[in-house]
């Protein structure tokens, strides 16, 4: 069958910088964000947060603010868990993992500042905020647990008495004889590498509107989030309710990084108020309240050493990552996939076969730590390619040199990593070589010489990644959470002969709904516009996981390609009894049912309508079914790994300490590419983001676990302005666990850009004899490295 | 991030204005480009009863050349600074250093009394109002008076205005031909506050810097003008030996914060000073 698909032939859109249909509505401000919809008898609901990093809650006075203007309900923690049961944020493959329940709101003992702790549902959102000045609590302050280094330690306050201590989970990846290679080693490099909180921004905030009809006892959520029919499962569970009557809505989303597949207190508890008051319930976090509630990332502590032999061939890696997650795992995915994330992808690029990998997870007082673009990526890469430029140096090898030596080779897969990863088939050198042209690496030293002359300090950082994309159940449902890895598509030929594509992956402003009308388009051989294509709707889009670790055109595009073959053949089987010959010699080109090599035959429309409206011209014995669904899932590897180089060029300037990024390169292989726009986008917003949190953004706590930067002024996220040009280019290895071939592209960016900045720094830093080891670099760390304060 | 209740009323005369905030007193508070107001309502750091709007207030806005000095309305809009030929020609320091607030949407609506009202001590209006030496025109129902810039900001977010007080207009006297200007500021991004800002006024006597100014911001609760290091400048040609002992003067003691450490600001102060001293002598 596949020799039927052409992806690159003139009629296929696939691989074609396609311009997105949706565009248009979104940039007339047609979208419909959660806050545009408005439902009759909407309540709206704020939340009284923990004003302190951990305290008991001696007592809650509701009273007055009961009686303020427009107060419909206020709802204690106590008030909640009578509505919905708590959650516990463990996988069980992640062996040894703990969290305690967790309740939306906090019951006895706050444990982050911003906990939500009650709840006021009012007739607007002033009102209820009005109201929540209103609450009085009393509080008793405990001790806070912040500092990961010392969350172990004997003595530390412990968050969850009945653990006894402050750990969550702990992991060692151990291939042996690594003591011996470094013993044996010509070059052995080490250092502490740092990496701080930061969270995701997205634009539109997190938002849900619950809607509970008592008379059939349904629940329809209108959700911005990414993965729908999760949470479709956990809110049905969670609140006593049956599942196929929770309806779950993500229209219009305005941005996810992954801070949308988690669970959030107040989202449920504007749920339960929901179901407690019989009307709809809406809640939207403001930005206030979504630095201290959306979940933060990284905060890494990276012990990391290697040894390398006097040529330059890496011997050995190992690491020690020291992670805080704050007090709870997050439900349902935990918050420890990141450090096992380090573990599993730290030097998976290269060659070595000595690891060894601690990873320690901590709770501490701090916001809820969990997945978030590029899921421990950055680390992993910025550890790694920190170590290879170090051991480079040691030695006195090029930075590029040093990775031609060691890079896998590309004609060495299938293969496994130290760690247990296996790789299909990827690119490194191509992508290397091709990343060093593109740059014009040469030029780019020999002009570093020459302005260094000239007190300009320029560095040049490189770094190759593999990244997590199509993950098969290994990755969630194995350790007992419901959140499927397989999807699906509905694919069905309409009375006008238009086609509809329901698919379960998810639009967040990537472009999803394009990528899967550019493949149905192709693979029936019809014009784009003639597609249409649902997301987000529980009740209309097949089971499927949503958009997450880069799955959507890899997994849902695939549903949506086998879904177009089958919706083909069907429609080639009408054909064939309409034009009395066999199916076999007929084939769709532009939207018309032709002989093969011929324009003779009937247009879809006309075979639509023979089929809907007269049907009695077909054979009585022939049934046509214009409707399929085909569901997909990777079988063959637990995840299907794409890999990739980034370059970039940054001048630093030694008196202010201040980074200035010149120019970043990304040369990326995603399998095969169905829309070269959209990727490269997805790569440049990756980057940016990677940028952003490995320059500026940082989640700032005081000593007493207060977050003091809640507002864009002062929690920094990266501007145009400052951000370079990002020149990025495509080797394509089509994954062979799909027809489609596609990988994902969505996290490569972020993946990358903080290893290959902080080689550039360090690069540029080098005329100094210093470096860092610290993200964010600010200008504090710069010149604390420069030895200048 | 709703605002409480208020009430709101739009005067439009300068004597309604003043009346409406005599008789409100301490619970009114003054809305003029809305850009700090609007999100400190908001984040519910500020709960006036009563907002009165300036914006239908006829003159306020004016930039106008007197004879020994410019006037600059309070309603004047950043957007309107950056693009005024008079503002250009005889104020270039406040030229320049209207570029580096904010991003142009935000220059459309604030406004010059805005900033200086506001007194936020990383603020770069209110440093060249110290530099240039200019007056502030404060209007009350008890009449006007002028106020020095070095005299207007005491503090954090705190000025010479009184309860019931508008602050009109600015006046910078006309600099002469000798006047020299020059500014810098180190910000993590283009338009936000700068980590630490640099506003300077001289004359030139030949090779060498006379009547220095050097009105610093972002190192302190308000801008302030670096006496020690401006003496040390004083009718002496800039080399880098002067120079060098200019930073030496620096007696600024910054605090640190969320974006720079202490040292680092004193650092980058240091720098500043060298740079913008440097062109200034050029
Ligand atoms: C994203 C962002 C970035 C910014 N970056 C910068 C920056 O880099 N540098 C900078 O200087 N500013 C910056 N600002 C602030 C901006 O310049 C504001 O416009 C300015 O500080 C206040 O001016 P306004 O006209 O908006 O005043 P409003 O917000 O209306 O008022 C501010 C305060 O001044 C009082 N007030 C206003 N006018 C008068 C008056 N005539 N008499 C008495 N009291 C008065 C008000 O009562 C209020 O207390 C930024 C703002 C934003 C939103």
């Amino acid at each position: 069958m596949s020799g039927e698909l052409d992806f690159e032939g003139p009629a296929s859109y696939v691989g074609r910088s396609v311009s997105r249909p949706n565009a248009r509505r979104l940039a007339e401000g047609r979208g419909q964000y959660v806050d545009d919809i408005v439902l009759p008898r909407m309540l709206h609901v704020a939340f009284v947060r923990s004003p302190h990093a951990h305290a008991r809650i001696l007592s809650i006075d509701t009273s007055r603010a009961e009686r303020m203007p427009g107060v419909r309900r206020v709802a204690t923690g106590a008030d909640i868990a009578r509505i919905c049961k708590p959650y516990v944020g463990v996988l069980t493959h992640l062996a040894g993992m703990r969290s305690p329940p967790q309740h939306p709101l906090a019951l006895e003992v706050a444990r982050w500042q911003g906990e939500p702790v009650v709840a006021v549902a009012a007739e607007s959102r002033a009102e209820a905020e009005d109201a929540c000045e209103a609450v009085e609590i009393a509080w008793q302050e405990l001790p806070a647990a912040l500092d990961a280094e010392r969350a172990l330690e004997p003595g530390a306050t412990v968050i969850h008495a009945e653990f006894g201590d402050n750990l969550c989970f702990r992991r060692v990846v151990d291939t042996g004889g690594v003591d011996e290679a470094f013993a044996g080693a010509a070059a052995v490099v080490e250092d502490t590498l740092s990496f701080g909180r930061h969270t995701g921004v997205t634009l539109e905030p997190r938002s849900m509107l619950a809607d509970y009809n008592a008379a059939e006892e349904s629940l329809t959520a209108y959700h911005s989030g990414q993965s729908p029919h999760m949470m479709q499962a956990i809110l049905a569970s969670r609140l006593g309710l049956d599942e196929h009557r929770v309806r779950i809505v993500c229209r219009d989303v305005g941005g996810s990084f992954g801070i949308k597949i988690h669970i959030y207190g107040d989202e449920m508890a504007a749920c339960a108020l929901s179901i407690m008051l019989r009307r709809p319930v809406k809640f939207v976090a403001d930005r206030h309240e979504s630095f201290l509630s959306d979940i933060h990332a990284r905060d890494h502590r990276v012990r990391a050493r290697l040894a390398a032999d006097r040529e330059g061939n890496v011997l050995a890696l190992e690491i020690d990552d020291l992670t805080g997650v704050g007090p709870y795992s997050m439900y349902p995915r935990s918050s420890a996939v990141e450090c096992n994330q380090v573990l599993g992808l730290t030097g998976g690029p290269y060659r070595h076969k000595r690891y060894r990998a601690t990873g320690t997870v901590v709770f501490q007082n701090k916001n809820p730590m969990s997945q978030y673009r590029a899921v421990g990526h950055p680390i992993a890469t910025a550890v790694a390619e920190h170590m290879i430029d170090r051991a480079a140096r040691a030695l006195a090898l090029d930075p590029a040199d040093m990775r031609r030596r060691n890079l896998i080779p590309d004609d060495a897969y299938p293969c496994q990593s130290p760690s247990g990863m296996r790789f299909e088939q990827l690119s490194h050198h191509a992508c290397l070589e091709k990343l060093v042209a593109l740059m014009d690496y040469p030029r780019l030293r020999a002009g570093q010489a020459a302005l260094r002359a000239q007190g300009v300090h320029r560095g040049i950082g490189l770094a190759s990644f593999i990244e997590v994309t199509n993950p098969s159940p290994m990755f969630y449902g194995v350790g007992g959470a419901r959140i499927a890895a397989q999807d699906g598509c509905t694919m069905r030929l309409d009375a006008s002969g238009a086609i509809i594509a329901a698919t379960g992956v998810t639009e967040q402003g990537q472009g999803t709904e394009t990528m899967i009308a550019q493949i149905a388009a192709t693979v029936l051989g019809v014009q784009m516009s003639c597609v249409k294509v649902l997301t987000g709707d529980t009740d209309k889009v097949p089971y499927g996981g949503g958009t997450w670790a880069s799955r959507a055109a890899g997994i849902g595009g695939e549903a949506v390609l086998q879904a177009g073959l089958a919706l083909k053949k069907n429609i080639l089987e009408v054909g064939a009894r309409i034009l009395k010959t066999d199916a076999g010699s007929l084939d769709i080109a532009d939207g018309r049912v032709v002989k093969r090599g011929t324009s003779e035959g009937l247009s879809l429309t006309e075979l639509a309508r023979i089929v809907y409206y007269r049907g009695n011209e077909l054979p009585a014995d022939f049934q046509p079914e214009l409707v399929v669904t085909r569901h997909y899932r990777v079988k063959d590897y637990p995840f299907v790994f794409t890999n990739g180089a980034q370059g970039c060029l940054a001048e630093i300037d030694p008196e202010t300490g201040f980074v200035r990024v010149l120019k970043m390169w990304c040369v990326d292989d995603c399998g095969r590419v169905i829309n070269p726009k959209l990727v490269e986008e997805q790569i440049r917003g990756g980057i940016v983001q990677g940028l952003g949190g490995a320059l500026t953004e940082h989640c700032r706590y005081d000593e007493r676990g207060q977050l003091l930067n809640c507002t864009m002024a002062d929690y920094l996220v990266p501007m145009a302005g400052e951000m370079p040009d990002i020149e990025v280019a495509h080797i394509q290895t089509p994954t062979r666990t799909s027809l489609l071939g596609a990988k994902g592209a969505g996290e490569a960016g972020t993946g990358g850009a903080p290893g290959a900045l902080m080689n550039a720094v360090n690069d540029a830093l080098a005329a100094f004899g210093a470096r860092v080891t610290s993200q964010p670099i600010t200008p504090d760390v710069v010149l604390a490295a420069l030895g200048k304060i | 991030m709703k605002a409480p209740r208020f009430a709101y009323a739009r005067p439009a005369t300068l004597e309604g204005a003043l009346a409406l905030l005599a008789a409100h007193g301490e619970e009114a508070r003054v809305l003029a480009g809305g850009q700090s107001l609007v999100a400190m309502l908001n984040l519910r750091v500020a709960a006036p009863r009563v907002l009165v709007d300036i914006n239908r207030v006829p003159g306020l806005g004016e930039v106008a050349l007197g004879e020994s000095c410019v006037r600059i309305g309070a309603l004047a809009r950043h957007a309107e600074l950056e693009r005024s030929e008079l503002v250009a020609r005889h104020l270039p320091l406040l030229a320049r250093a209207v570029r580096h607030i904010a991003h142009p949407a935000i220059r459309n609506r604030g406004t010059f009394g805005g900033s200086c009202a506001l007194a936020d001590p990383a603020a770069e209006l209110p440093a060249c109002a110290l530099a240039l030496g200019a007056k502030l025109v404060l209007r009350g129902a008890r009449g006007e008076r002028r106020v020095a810039a070095g005299e207007f900001f005491r503090g954090l977010y705190e000025t010479a205005l009184e309860a019931g007080e508008l602050l009109v207009a600015a006046e910078f006297p006309l600099p002469g031909p000798a006047s020299a200007s020059a500014f810098g500021e180190l910000a993590r991004r283009h338009g936000d506050y700068a980590l630490v800002g640099l506003a300077a006024y001289a004359q030139r006597d030949g090779p060498a810097l006379r009547d220095v100014r050097l009105a610093f911001f972002g190192v302190a609760d308000r801008p302030v003008l670096a006496a020690r290091a401006a003496a040390v400048l004083e009718g002496r040609r800039v080399d880098e030996a002067t120079l060098a002992r200019a930073v030496a003067a620096l007696d600024l003691e910054p605090r640190g914060d969320l974006h720079a450490s202490a040292a680092t600001r004193r650092r980058l102060a240091g720098v500043l000073l060298e740079r913008v001293v440097k062109e200034l002598a050029q």
